[in-house]
């Protein structure tokens, strides 16, 4: 087990990024990062459910018996997906109607029922928050990468659509290529989705490569990605 | 009877936990409802005024409505009109119409028709169309959909109601034939029940004969 908050915090961006490492909750990491604001607001919705359930999870962790607490996990993640869409549904209605449809898929996000039972219910309340967060940010960061690329590949802009989380100021977010850029339809497409992750992890795979063949010994952490928090 | 009561305890248990989780959704069901509904009726009446400019209209048109049921026409059991009227005169109905004969499932389309008959407009509610090629016929993607404003029966002709590849006058996108085709039959089926129901259509007032009184 890991300890030191640093380590958390490396972990969920980098070192363990669940969708990049573990490679879990590709479902709604496939089918919505095709904008990049799909997949920030996909991305927050999911950093918001996995923090609550990790902070819950833990809360209660000695007192719920080994037998049930995996239905626990799951009542307790199904709530927190349903408040965080009724919320969306109230407060961000134009992102709700875009992501509607994925939101209830939170619920089928491995990486949330998995950072339940192997960090929450042994960890302490704020290792389990910074735990949460980072996994969460990390996650966001993959799909916001991925569906920037794939935004920008497939039909040539990037912040489309950014209205519809930040408000009208944000319509002229938008940013083309080339007016008469023709699209790779492939790239916004589901099989776009599989190559992107794959060139996204090979990327991942070289660049600690890089950093671990500077370094004399493998020290236990990649010093890049630890400012951010 | 030593084994179970560890068994009654985890019962009880997530009898507990199932409380709370549904506590917590009901609550932020009560805090939220309302606002949801909110939020539903402006974007509707959002929709229906970017048709049916509000400046032409002085009634409610959300609840001026009437229920009709013409599963042919509009390929929905059951669908709701509503109806814009300008000191009580009528100026136009917006239908909801179903396509069925799209690339993949079913077009949700609204299509405001004014007495005259002549379309207000058209719009592309629900689809899954391939992306990048059936969804131009979204309007955020293209203006194609614009296409029909000022379209009425005779304006093209029967003949004209196609898409160019079989004939008529509509557009058709590379690579996608078959969404346009669907839109144009669909705007088409929709003018052609507005034209042989029109008096029905704005008649029935209220609470009376058929409609719900919602």
């Amino acid at each position: 087990m890991s300890n030191g908050y640093r380590d958390i915090v490396v972990g969920g961006l980098w070192s363990n990024n669940q969708a990049l490492v573990a490679l879990l909750g590709l479902c709604p990491l496939l089918a919505v990062s095709n904008t990049l604001i799909n997949g920030l607001g996909l991305g927050l919705a999911t950093t918001l459910v996995l923090t609550l359930s990790n902070a819950s999870v833990s809360v209660i962790r000695n007192w719920v018996r080994p037998e049930i607490r995996l239905p626990v996990f799951v009542l307790i993640i199904a709530s927190f997906v349903t408040t965080v869409e009724l919320i969306m549904n109230a407060y961000f209605h134009g992102l709700y109607k875009v992501l509607g449809i994925f939101i209830p898929l939170i619920v089928t996000n491995c990486a949330i029922i998995g950072r339940a039972e192997a960090f929450a219910s042994r960890n302490s309340l704020p290792r389990a928050l910074l735990d949460g967060v980072s996994i969460g940010i990390g996650f966001t960061l993959a799909l916001v990468v991925l569906g920037g690329s794939r935004e920008l590949i497939g039909q040539g802009t990037l912040f489309d659509g950014a209205h519809l989380m930040f408000g009208a100021a944000a319509a002229d977010w938008r940013w083309t290529i080339a007016e008469d850029y023709p699209g790779i339809l492939l790239a916004i497409l589901p099989p776009g989705a599989f190559m992107g992750l794959g060139m996204l992890i090979a990327l991942k795979n070289i660049i600690d490569k890089r950093l671990s063949g500077r370094k004399p010994a493998p020290a236990s952490v990649a010093p890049e990605p630890a400012v951010a928090q | 009877m030593k084994h179970s009561l560890p068994v009654i305890i985890s019962g009880l248990l997530l009898g507990v936990f199932g409380v709370l989780g549904a506590t917590l959704v009901g609550l932020s069901h009560q805090v939220t409802a309302e606002r949801i509904v909110e939020n539903e009726r402006r974007t509707l009446l959002e929709q229906l005024h970017r048709l049916v400019p509000p400046a032409e209209i002085d009634n409610d048109i959300l609840t001026d409505t009437i229920e009709i049921a013409a599963p042919e026409a509009l390929g929905v059991a059951r669908t709701r009109v509503y109806r814009g009227r300008m000191a009580g005169e009528p100026v136009a109905a917006v239908f909801s119409p179903i396509v069925t004969q799209g690339y993949n499932g079913a077009i949700r389309l609204i299509v405001a028709i004014r007495t005259d008959g002549s379309l207000l407009g058209v719009r592309v509610l629900a689809h899954r169309e391939t992306p990048g090629l059936g969804d131009k016929i979204e309007i955020e993607r293209s203006n194609w959909v614009l296409g029909f404003d000022g379209k009425s029966l005779d304006n093209p002709t029967e003949s004209g109601w196609r898409v160019r590849r079989d004939g008529g006058e509509f557009d058709q996108f590379t690579g996608a034939t078959i969404t346009p085709r669907a839109v144009v039959r669909g705007v088409q089926r929709s003018l052609e029940y507005f034209a042989s129901n029109h008096a029905a259509l704005f008649a029935i007032e209220g609470a009376a004969a058929e409609t719900s009184d919602e």
